[in-house]
Parts: structure tokens; C-alpha cells; sequence
């Protein structure tokens, strides 16, 4: 089986991307499952399901961030979409923070990017974007082509050696190159790697203390002027 | 000044190719009702002047996307884009900086926060510049003049107005992009100064293509495509009562002109003024 992972800022076409597969590689009579991470609503498993009928979940995160919720969970999910009998698995993730990075070795890694989003943005998500094989430029008819070939630039400054793929996803243009990526991809190894670090999580805020300020806190911290420290045992 | 990584230049450097055009052909789909196309196919050829014109949503810009996305029965109008008579390489698509062809789309505003020079730098790069300064005030002295007040290198894109923002666009396709085929959307709604673009943009062999509702523009097109309900009805070549009906028209332009720059510097315009700036137009 091949593992796709989706990754991208909110509102940035994720699913619009998505749909768009899936709607092409079950015209090519492909099996493909689909997993939705997100932390506190999504209703994308169920509107896939309904409109290709094909397997598809939700995994809600809740109290912990989506890409830790996506390392804990994915080696059931890959058993779930097996056990279905899917060739595809797409996951889709939420990943809030945009500073992890959700891709897993032997598989494809797909960044989807708001054209929309400014020039920085490809500076500014690290190995969301660094980490990953494809990087998907969505609503590319809403800037100027001069704009674009600035954007794509930066993508590529940031990643260098990226695919870059343009699409207007919601008219279904720039799709097929995506579906040719994935179908020459290759399948997923076990044990499952990530492909990166994630950035240290385990602190006492994730788990709940509110308090404003480092000497509220415990583990590997910083203040404004000092780099990164350790407190505790 | 901006300095962009070496390896970055060397990757655009590498893949930039520019593409020889001598023609291109759009082969007729079908429109919104389904039909096929009156018009079953025409040719651009280097040096043509065309417009596309009908009422507003009857599929104008959409022909014009088409062209630029060099749609392959791929669009829902199931149009065909051939150049030089043969269909599109597959790696020529969606590679913008390979990309022959300019759209000036209707967008009166920039997304990029970038200034003005630093974009425009960057774009220079991509396509391949050697000069890239030069480049960039070049390609400002053409945007400067078609907009009302100039645009400057320190200003950031955002913040530009919506004539300025066309003017940089048109001058950006025209003298970064050198595009061999440039598709222009309504220049006429931006409040540039539409007769000294065509002016200026005749001086480039290009192919340009106009949207538009502006008869005179229309009338200085080499052929003009009609459309109504997403589809190509007519071609109509501008016959040679056409084109000097045309002159006369830009004659009634620039009388209009003339008085929207009274308007714009102040002034009033009196009875006499008026009788005398229309005098030109020696009608009845």
C-alpha cells in the first residue's frame, strides 16, 4: 500500500486537493481509503465517503497537538486502510502549529500552500514544507502570474528540489500531475519512520498548567533574552 | 539591494527556456448549453492584434484562462490549445517561468508583501535576466507611463492602486516576462491610459489578445471573436471601413480623454471649451 500525507496551513484546500484525487484515481479504478486528523470538528470523512463510497475515518486529537496524535495513531490507521483492501491511504492532517512535520519515510509527502498567503509563508513553515516530496500551490487563479512565479520561487528558495505543482482546485486544473506523483510513489515500509523531528512537546503547558511565565514551568524552557534551558530533575 | 541564493539562480538558470511561437490555434469546445462551437478553430500569429468581445458572463475570460492554461479537452469548455500546430508538451504546462504566455487578469490589487523592487527583482531573476537593475527600471519607466502618479521601487506591492497595479502587471509581462503572447482582461476598467498602452504594446511583435467592451479597441484589432452563452459565435476580420470607422472612434477617445484630464487637474469645463475640443469630430 501507498501512504499520502496532506499536509497545510487551515482553509488552504486540503480537501478540495483531496477530492480531486480521489475523483480521478476512481475514474482509473484505484482503491483508495482516506483519514482526516483534526482536533475538534471535520466532517470531510463523511462527505468523502458519501460522494466516492470509499472507506474513510476520523481521528479527533483533542488535548493532544494533530501531528502527535498522527505519530501515535498512524500504524493503526495503515492497518485499518489495509484491511479494507485500499492500494491509497490519504491522510489528512490538521497540524496547527505549522512546525511539525507529519510525512513518514516511503511515503509521499504532500504540502498544500494558499497562493493567497503572501511571500513569507514559504519562509515561515520549516519542515511542513522542507520535508515534504510535493508542494501543491492552490488558488493560483486569485493572484497574478507574475505573482505566482515569485511565490513558486520562494517555495523552492525554502525547499530546494521540491516538485512544485499550481492548481486551481476547485475547477480541477492542475490535478493530473499530482495523480501521476502518487501512483509512482512507493509503498510504505514497516516499522514507520518520521521523516523529521517533531519540536519538543512534552512540557507543562501541554499538559495543562496555565500559568503566564518560565518560572511557572518545568522542562526545556527559554525567556525573552535567554536561548533554550533546562529546569527539573 | 536583494541578493538571491546562488543555487536558486542556478536552478532557474538551468531550467528557463524561452519558447519559439510562431503560431498559435484554439480549437473550438462546446458552451454553457453544451453545443458545439460556431467558431470550430482559429490562428494567432505572431504580430496579431485580436479582441474578444460580448456581454459580461459570456465566457470571456474564460477563453482567455483556457488559452493560458493551454487547456487539452482538460477545461470544462472542452477547448484545445495547439502551438505551432502541435498540442502541448506535457512539461511545458503549469511550469510558469517556462510559460509563454502572459495573462493580465482583471486583479486590481497585489497579494505579495513585498516592495515593489524586490519583487520585481526576483521575477527578473526567475526569468533569466542578465541585468536585473536595468530590468527593473525599465520595466517601471513602461508602468509609469500608463498610470496617473509614478510607482516607486521602495513601495510595497500591496499598496499600490489599482491603475498602478495594472500598469506594473502589463510592464512586468511585457519587459521582465517577454512573453510572446500576452492576454489582457479588461485594461479599459483599471484608469490607465488604454490608447498609449496599445501605442506602446504595438512596438513589441507580439500576440496580444484583448477582452474587452471598448469598441475602439475592438476596431484596432486585426479580428475580433464574438462570444455569447460560453461560446465562440463569430470571427469577424476588421474589413478596411472598419478600421478607418476605428480612427475616427479614437478621435471621440481622446476627446473624452482630454476632458477626464481637465476633470482630474481641476479644472471646469465650460461651453467654449467643450465646442472647441469637440471640433474635431466633423460630424453633420
Amino acid at each position: 500500500m501507498k501512504l499520502i500525507i496532506f499536509a497545510g496551513p487551515p482553509t488552504c484546500g486540503k480537501t478540495t486537493v483531496i477530492r480531486q484525487v480521489i475523483k480521478r484515481m476512481k475514474a482509473k479504478e484505484l482503491k483508495t481509503a482516506f483519514v482526516k486528523i483534526d482536533v475538534l470538528y471535520a466532517d470531510e470523512d463523511e462527505t468523502i465517503h458519501k460522494e466516492f463510497d470509499i472507506p474513510s475515518k476520523k481521528i479527533y486529537s483533542g488535548e493532544l497537538c494533530p501531528d502527535h496524535c498522527n505519530v501515535v495513531v498512524l500504524d493503526e490507521v495503515v492497518e485499518w486502510a489495509e484491511k479494507e483492501g485500499a492500494g491509497y491511504l490519504f491522510v489528512e492532517t490538521a497540524g496547527l502549529c505549522l512546525r511539525c512535520s507529519p510525512y513518514v519515510e516511503n511515503s509521499l509527502g504532500i504540502v498544500v500552500l494558499e497562493s493567497t498567503s503572501g511571500m513569507n509563508l514559504p519562509r515561515k513553515i520549516g519542515p511542513m514544507l522542507t520535508l515534504a516530496d510535493i508542494s501543491v500551490i492552490t488558488k493560483i487563479d486569485l493572484i497574478s502570474q507574475a505573482e505566482r512565479e515569485v511565490f513558486r520561487y520562494r517555495v523552492l528558495e525554502a525547499a530546494r528540489g521540491i516538485t512544485v505543482v499550481e492548481t486551481n482546485a476547485l475547477y480541477g486544473i492542475g490535478i493530473d500531475p499530482i495523480v501521476k506523483h502518487i501512483i509512482k510513489s512507493q509503498d510504505i515500509e514497516f516499522p514507520m519512520y518520521l521523516k523529521g523531528n517533531p519540536p519538543v512537546g512534552t512540557c507543562t503547558i501541554c499538559v495543562g498548567k496555565k500559568e503566564i511565565g518560565a518560572k511557572n514551568h518545568f522542562g526545556v524552557l527559554r525567556t525573552m533574552s535567554e536561548d533554550l534551558f533546562y529546569v527539573g530533575e | 539591494m536583494y541578493t538571491l541564493p546562488v543555487y536558486i539562480v542556478y536552478i532557474f538558470a538551468k531550467n528557463y527556456k524561452s519558447m519559439e511561437i510562431n503560431q498559435i490555434t484554439i480549437i473550438g469546445g462546446q458552451g454553457k448549453d453544451g453545443k458545439m462551437e460556431v467558431v470550430e478553430r482559429f490562428d494567432l500569429r505572431m504580430g496579431d492584434v485580436i479582441s474578444i468581445v460580448g456581454p459580461t458572463g459570456c465566457g470571456k475570460t474564460t477563453l482567455i484562462n483556457d488559452i493560458e492554461l493551454f487547456a487539452s479537452n482538460n477545461t470544462p469548455s472542452g477547448r484545445q490549445v495547439l502551438i505551432n500546430g502541435e498540442p502541448i508538451p506535457e512539461d511545458l504546462t503549469f511550469d510558469p517561468s517556462k510559460h509563454p504566455i502572459a495573462l493580465i487578469s482583471q486583479h486590481t490589487n497585489f497579494l505579495s508583501d513585498l516592495p515593489v523592487g524586490e519583487f520585481l527583482s526576483i521575477h527578473a531573476t526567475v526569468r533569466g535576466a542578465a541585468d536585473t537593475n536595468k530590468m527593473i527600471g525599465d520595466t517601471l519607466d513602461f508602468a509609469n507611463q500608463l498610470t496617473g502618479e509614478a510607482i516607486i521601487r521602495e513601495t510595497v506591492m500591496t499598496e499600490l492602486s489599482g491603475g498602478q497595479t495594472r500598469s506594473l502587471l502589463i510592464a512586468d509581462a511585457v519587459v521582465i516576462g517577454n512573453s510572446p503572447v500576452i492576454l489582457l482582461d479588461e485594461i479599459e476598467n483599471a484608469g490607465i491610459h488604454r490608447a498609449k498602452a496599445l501605442e506602446l504594446l504595438k512596438t513589441y511583435k507580439k500576440i496580444f489578445v484583448f477582452v474587452t467592451h471598448d469598441p475602439c479597441i475592438a476596431l484596432l484589432s486585426d479580428f475580433r471573436i464574438v462570444m455569447k452563452n460560453g461560446a465562440m459565435t463569430h470571427l469577424i476580420k476588421t474589413g478596411p471601413e472598419e478600421k478607418a470607422i476605428a480612427l475616427e472612434m479614437k478621435k471621440m477617445d481622446d476627446v473624452m480623454l482630454e476632458f477626464r484630464s481637465q476633470i482630474r487637474s481641476g479644472l471646469e469645463i465650460s461651453k467654449t471649451t467643450f465646442d472647441k475640443n469637440i471640433k474635431v469630430l466633423s460630424y453633420n
